[in-house]
C-alpha cells in the first residue's frame, strides 16, 4: 500500500514536471522542471531498490548535466526565447500522433500482461547490495562493451576539445 | 587591434572571440577601489582590453581654497589630501611656503619634522600592505599592520593631539616643544619594528598564491614609468633610483645614511618588496634621528603675518606615496595668488591603463591596490 | 511479538529522532561554528572578537539569529521571484538532507545505506541549484558572475574530490559509511595514512567545493561583492549562510568517515593506548575547570553566573563520558561505551577539519580564477588519478602478492607523490609560459 503510495506520487511528479518541461515559455523555470522530473525518476529507482542507479542518477543527470545546462542556459538571451511562439502550427498533428502512440502502449500493455508472466519481487533482504552487482556484470560479463563504451568517451572529449581549441 | 591611444573606441573592435565586447563599471562604490574611484573597464571575456578611470568624487577644490586663506590658514587644508600621510603633506606646504619667504626652520625642527615624516611613511606603507593584503584575499595582514600603525598614530597624538589630519608643522618650525618622552616612544616603536615586517613577510613574500597573483601583474619598465612621470615606489620599482631625500635633500635628510630600495621589473610584486624595504630604512632613519636631535629654538624667524615677496617657487618632497610638489605663486599679499598641487596619486594613476591592458578582471584590484592611491589626494 | 514491536521502534523512530535533532540542532551548530570562526579569526588577528552578547560572545549567534529573522526581506523588484525565493531553500534542503546519511557514532545515524558516501556526496553537490538559480534570479551582474564562477569551479573540483574518494573506497571495498569505518578498524590504521596523497587532494577539493577561501571566488568581497548572495539580506541570506556551514560540516564529515576513522579513537585497535579513552573526560574536564578559572573574571554578575553554569555543563559532559569507563557498567551496557566516545570522537575531528578551514582561510590570499582553474585541471584531477593507481597497484601487492601494508602503501605513495612533483614542475614551467605581459 505505502509502496504503491510512494510510487503513484513520484511516477506523477515525473510526468507533471516532464510536461512542464515543454509548456513553460520561461527557459530557466523548464529546467528546474526537468531536474524534478530525473529526480522523481531517481526516487523510483530507490523504491525498487536500486540505490546504485537512483545515485547515479542523481549524480550525473540531476547533479552534473543539468548543472551544464543551466549554467549553458544563463548565458544565452533569455528575451529572445521568452517572444518566440512555443508551438507551430501542427500542435494538434503532434497531440494527435502522442495519443496513438499511448494508446498502442495501453493495448500492447493490456494484452500482453496476459501473456508474460511477471516474476514474484525479490524480497529486499535477499538482493546484494546493487553496486557490487552493478561492479561485477560490468566487469565480468560486458567487460568489452564498457571498454568500447569509455574509448568511444575518450574519443568523443579528445574531439570536442580539438574542435573548440584553436591552439593546443 | 584596438587603438592603443584611445581607451574607448568609438568604432567596434573585433575581440578575440568575435563576441562584443562588454563594458563594466567597477564603483565609485566598490569595496575595492579604495574609496570613490571609478573605473570603467572594456573587457573581452574576463580579459581587461581597455580602461578609463573617472576621478572627481571627492573634488573639494582644495586649490581654489587656498586662494581665499592665508598661507597659514591654508595649512590644515593640505592635510585632507592624502589623509593617510596627512605629516608629510604639512611636510610639503610648510617648506614650499619657507622657501617662498626665503626662511628657514631651525636645526631643531627639522630634525623632529624628520622624524614624524618618516613614521607617517610607515604609518602609510603599512596601512597600504594592509588593504593591498586584503584586495587580494588575505584578511590577515591587515590587522598586523593596523596594530603597528596604531602606535605610530599615538605617537603623533601625544605630539600635536590629533592622529588623522595632524597639521603637526607650522611655517617655519614647530609650535609646541616635541613632549618629553619623543625618543623614548620612537624607539620603542622602532627597536622591534624589523621583526614585525619580518612577520609580515613570512605571511606573504614567499607564499605561492601571493607570487602568483603578483608576479608579472602591472609591468611597468623603467622608459614608461619615467614617460608617465610616475614617482616614489612605483618609480622606483621599476629600477630608478630616484629618491628626492637623495637628489635634493630637505629637512634633516642629509645627515642620515639610508639606501633606496629598488626593483627590476617593474610589477606588483616588485612594488610590494620595495615598500617593504622602504619601512625598513624609515625605521633606520627615525633610529639614528633620535640619538642625536639637537636642542636650540623650535621655530624660525617668520614673523606673525606672512607676506611673502612676489614671486613663484615649487618645492617637492618624498612622500610615501612619491613626489609631492607644492607651486606657488605669491603676489605679495598675506594670500597666495595661486597654489598648485602635484599629488603621486594622480600622476601614478595615469599608468593604470597601461598596466590593466591584457590583464584579467581580478587583476583590477591588486593594480589599483598596488598603485596605492589615496582618492582625497586624486580629486583634491 | 515484542520482538517485533520493538525492532519496528528502532527502525522507524530512532532515524526520525536523529533527523529531527539534526534539523533542530545543526542551525544551532552552524551558528556557532560562525562564532568558532569568528574568535578564531580574532585570535589570528591579535583582536577579542565578539564579546559583548553573553560572556566571550557566547550567545552571539542566537542574538544574530534574531536580528536575521526579523530583518526585512527585500526581493529586487526585476528579479525572477518564485526562484528567488526558492533557490535557498534549494540549497539548505540538499545540505541538510546530505548528513542523513552519515553514522556520527555507532548509535547516531538516520540511514545505513548501502550507498552511503555516493549518496552523502550526490545529494550535497544538488546544492548548487540553489547557488546557481539564486544567482541567476537576483538578475544583477555580480550575483550572476558569482553564480558562474560557482558553477564551473565546483563541476572542476568535483572530479578532483569525487577521485580522491575513490581512492578511499578501493581501500575499504564498500560505500556504506558504517562499513568503511569497520574496514579502518580492520586495517589497523586509518586510510589518511595508507593514501596520504588522496587525503591531501580531497582537503583541497573540498576547500574549493564550500567555496571556502582561498578559493573563495564565487563570493569574493574585494571583486564581486558578495557573489551569488549580493541581493540577498534577512533570512534568505541566512539560509544560504546556513548551507554553507552545513556543507562544511558534510565535506568535514566525509573526510572524518573516510580519511580519519570515523567515530574509532586514535590507535584504537592497539590495547596499549587503551588510556587514550579517558582523554573525552579529561578534555571536558580541562574546558570546565578553565571556565571556572575565567568566571570570577567576568564583569557582570549574569556573566558570572552563565560562565560557572558553562563550567559545570562541561563537568557533567566530563562524568557522562566517564560512566561507560566504569567496568560494571561496561558489562552492563556494552553499546554504551562505543555510542558515547564514538560520538565524541567523530565530532572532535570534524571540529579539528573545520578549524583547519579556518586557518587556511585567515593565511592564505585568493586565487585568481584562471589560476584556481588551473590549479584543479592540471595539478589536482591528474594527481587523483594517479592516486588511485598506485592505490590499486598497493592493494594488488598487498592482498595478491602478500607484501605487507607497511611497504605496499608508502612506495606507491612515493611514487605518487614523485608524479606530484613532475605534475608541479611541469605546472610551473607552463606558468611561466603564461605570465601575461601588458599587451592588448
Amino acid at each position: 500500500m505505502l509502496d504503491q503510495i510512494v510510487f503513484y506520487f513520484f511516477a506523477a511528479l515525473a510526468v507533471v514536471s516532464a510536461i512542464l518541461v515543454v509548456t513553460r515559455r520561461n527557459v530557466v523555470q523548464s529546467a528546474i522542471f526537468l531536474i524534478t522530473a530525473l529526480l522523481a525518476t531517481a526516487g523510483i529507482f530507490l523504491q525498487l531498490h536500486a540505490e546504485f542507479l537512483f545515485i547515479v542518477q542523481v549524480i550525473l543527470y540531476a547533479g552534473g548535466i543539468m548543472v551544464l545546462f543551466v549554467f549553458v542556459i544563463m548565458l544565452i538571451n533569455m528575451d529572445v526565447s521568452l517572444h518566440q511562439l512555443q508551438f507551430n502550427r501542427q500542435w494538434w498533428l503532434g497531440l494527435l500522433l502522442a495519443l496513438v502512440v499511448g494508446a498502442e502502449l495501453t493495448i500492447a500493455i493490456a494484452i500482453g500482461r496476459s501473456h508474460t508472466a511477471f516474476g514474484e519481487p525479490a524480497p529486499a533482504s535477499a538482493l546484494e547490495p546493487s553496486t557490487q552487482l552493478v561492479g561485477k556484470v560490468l566487469f565480468n560479463e560486458y567487460m568489452l562493451p564498457f571498454e568500447i563504451a569509455s574509448i568511444l568517451l575518450l574519443v568523443a572529449m579528445i574531439g570536442a576539445v580539438v574542435m573548440a581549441k584553436k591552439k593546443i | 587591434m584596438p587603438d592603443e591611444r584611445i581607451p574607448f573606441a568609438t568604432h567596434a573592435d573585433h575581440t578575440v572571440l568575435g563576441a562584443d565586447e562588454i563594458v563594466l563599471n567597477m564603483g565609485p562604490q566598490h569595496p575595492s577601489t579604495h574609496g570613490v574611484l571609478r573605473v570603467k573597464l572594456r573587457l573581452d571575456g574576463e580579459k581587461v582590453i581597455g580602461s578609463e578611470c573617472v576621478i572627481g568624487y571627492l573634488h573639494r577644490g582644495v586649490e581654489k581654497i587656498a586662494e581665499h586663506r592665508s598661507y597659514q590658514q591654508f595649512a590644515p587644508y593640505v592635510d585632507r589630501m592624502d589623509y593617510v600621510a596627512a605629516v608629510s603633506n604639512g611636510l610639503g606646504y610648510c617648506e614650499a611656503v619657507e622657501k617662498l619667504l626665503g626662511a628657514e626652520a631651525p636645526p631643531r625642527a627639522r630634525v623632529i619634522r624628520t622624524i614624524l615624516t618618516e613614521l607617517q611613511r610607515i604609518a602609510s606603507h603599512l596601512f597600504w600592505l594592509g588593504t593591498h593584503a586584503l584586495d587580494i584575499g588575505a584578511l590577515t595582514p591587515l590587522f598586523y599592520c593596523l596594530r603597528e600603525r596604531e602606535e605610530i598614530l599615538k605617537i603623533f597624538e601625544k605630539f600635536c593631539g590629533a592622529r588623522l589630519t595632524t597639521h603637526a608643522f607650522r611655517i617655519g618650525g614647530l609650535q609646541y616643544e616635541a613632549y618629553d618622552e619623543l625618543e623614548k616612544d620612537v624607539e620603542r616603536f622602532c627597536t622591534p619594528f624589523d621583526k614585525r615586517v619580518d612577520e609580515y613577510e613570512s605571511l606573504l613574500t614567499e607564499n605561492r598564491i601571493w607570487v602568483g597573483r603578483t608576479k608579472g601583474i602591472g609591468i611597468l619598465t623603467a622608459k614608461e614609468a619615467i614617460d608617465y612621470g610616475a614617482s616614489g615606489p612605483v618609480l622606483r620599482a621599476s629600477g630608478v633610483k630616484w629618491d628626492i631625500r637623495k637628489a635634493m635633500p630637505y629637512a634633516a635628510y642629509d645627515q642620515y645614511k639610508f639606501e633606496i630600495p629598488t626593483g627590476k621589473n617593474g610589477d606588483t610584486y616588485d612594488r610590494y618588496i620595495v615598500r617593504m624595504e622602504e619601512m625598513r630604512q624609515s625605521r633606520l632613519i627615525c633610529l639614528q634621528a633620535i640619538e642625536n636631535i639637537p636642542a636650540g629654538p623650535i621655530m624660525g624667524k617668520v614673523g606673525k603675518v606672512l607676506k611673502p615677496p612676489p614671486g613663484e617657487v615649487y618645492h617637492a618632497i618624498e612622500a610615501p606615496k612619491g613626489e609631492l610638489g607644492y607651486y606657488i605663486i605669491s603676489d605679495g599679499t598675506t594670500q597666495p595668488y595661486r597654489v598648485r598641487i602635484r599629488p603621486p596619486s594622480l600622476i601614478n594613476l595615469e599608468a593604470f591603463d597601461k598596466m590593466i591592458r591584457g590583464h584579467l578582471v581580478a587583476d583590477v584590484v591588486a593594480i589599483i591596490g598596488t598603485l596605492d592611491i589615496v582618492l582625497g589626494e586624486v580629486d583634491r | 511479538m515484542l520482538m517485533n514491536l520493538i525492532h519496528f521502534v528502532i527502525s522507524i523512530w530512532v532515524p526520525l529522532v536523529c533527523a529531527l535533532i539534526i534539523v533542530a540542532v545543526l542551525p544551532l551548530v552552524a551558528g556557532y561554528i560562525v562564532l568558532m570562526e569568528r574568535k578564531v579569526m580574532a585570535d589570528m588577528q591579535a583582536r577579542l572578537g565578539p564579546m559583548r552578547v553573553g560572556p566571550h560572545g557566547l550567545l552571539q549567534p542566537i542574538a544574530d539569529a534574531l536580528k536575521l529573522l526579523i530583518k526585512e526581506d527585500i526581493i529586487p523588484d526585476e528579479a525572477d521571484k518564485m526562484i528567488f525565493w526558492f533557490a535557498p531553500l534549494i540549497s539548505v534542503t540538499a545540505a541538510m538532507l546530505a548528513m542523513s546519511a552519515l553514522a556520527i557514532g555507532p548509535w547516531f545515524q538516520i540511514a545505513d545505506l548501502n550507498v552511503g558516501l555516493l549518496f552523502i556526496v550526490g545529494i550535497s553537490a544538488l546544492g548548487i541549484f540553489g547557488i546557481v538559480l539564486g544567482g541567476w534570479s537576483s538578475n544583477s551582474h555580480y550575483s550572476l558572475l558569482g553564480a558562474l564562477r560557482s558553477a564551473a569551479q565546483l563541476v572542476s573540483y568535483e572530479t578532483a574530490a569525487g577521485m580522491a574518494i575513490v581512492g578511499g573506497l578501493l581501500l575499504a571495498g564498500t560505500l556504506s559509511t558504517r562499513e568503511i569505518i569497520q574496514a579502518q578498524n580492520d586495517y589497523g590504521t586509518w586510510f589518511a595514512f595508507a593514501a596520504p596523497v588522496g587525503f591531501f587532494v580531497y582537503i583541497v577539493a573540498s576547500i574549493a567545493e564550500t567555496n571556502r577561501a582561498p578559493f573563495d571566488l564565487p563570493e569574493a568581497e574585494s571583486e564581486l561583492v558578495a557573489g551569488y548572495m549580493t541581493e540577498y539580506s534577512g533570512f534568505r541570506w541566512a539560509l544560504y549562510f546556513l548551507a554553507e556551514y552545513t556543507n562544511m560540516v558534510v565535506v568535514a564529515s566525509i573526510a572524518t568517515t573516510l580519511f580519519l576513522g570515523g567515530w574509532l579513537r586514535p590507535f584504537a585497535g592497539t590495547p596499549a593506548f587503551n588510556f587514550l579513552d579517558g582523554l573525552p573526560s579529561v578534555l571536558m574536564l580541562g574546558v570546565g575547570g578553565y571556565c571556572f578559572y575565567r568566571a570570577p573574571k567576568q564583569p557582570v554578575k549574569v556573566q558570572k553566573l552563565f560562565m560557572v553554569a558553562v563550567g559545570l555543563l562541561m563537568i557533567l559532559a566530563a562524568i557522562i563520558l566517564a560512566v561507560p569507563l566504569i567496568p560494571a557498567v561496561g558489562t552492563m551496557l556494552p553499546g554504551l561505551k562505543p555510542g558515547l566516545h564514538g560520538a565524541f570522537w567523530f565530532l572532535l575531528k570534524v571540529g579539528l577539519y573545520i578549524y583547519l578551514f579556518m586557518w587556511l582561510r585567515f593565511t592564505f590570499p585568493r586565487y585568481r580564477f584562471d589560476q584556481l582553474m588551473r590549479l584543479g585541471w592540471q595539478f589536482l584531477i591528474p594527481l587523483s588519478i594517479v592516486n588511485v593507481m598506485g592505490i590499486g597497484v598497493a592493494l594488488v601487492l598487498h592482498r595478491h602478492w602478500g607484501w605487507s601494508h607497511w611497504t605496499a602503501f608508502p612506495l606507491t605513495t612515493v611514487l605518487t607523490l614523485l608524479v606530484a612533483g613532475l605534475l608541479g614542475w611541469e605546472s610551473e614551467k607552463k606558468d611561466k609560459e603564461h605570465v601575461f605581459v601588458g599587451d592588448a
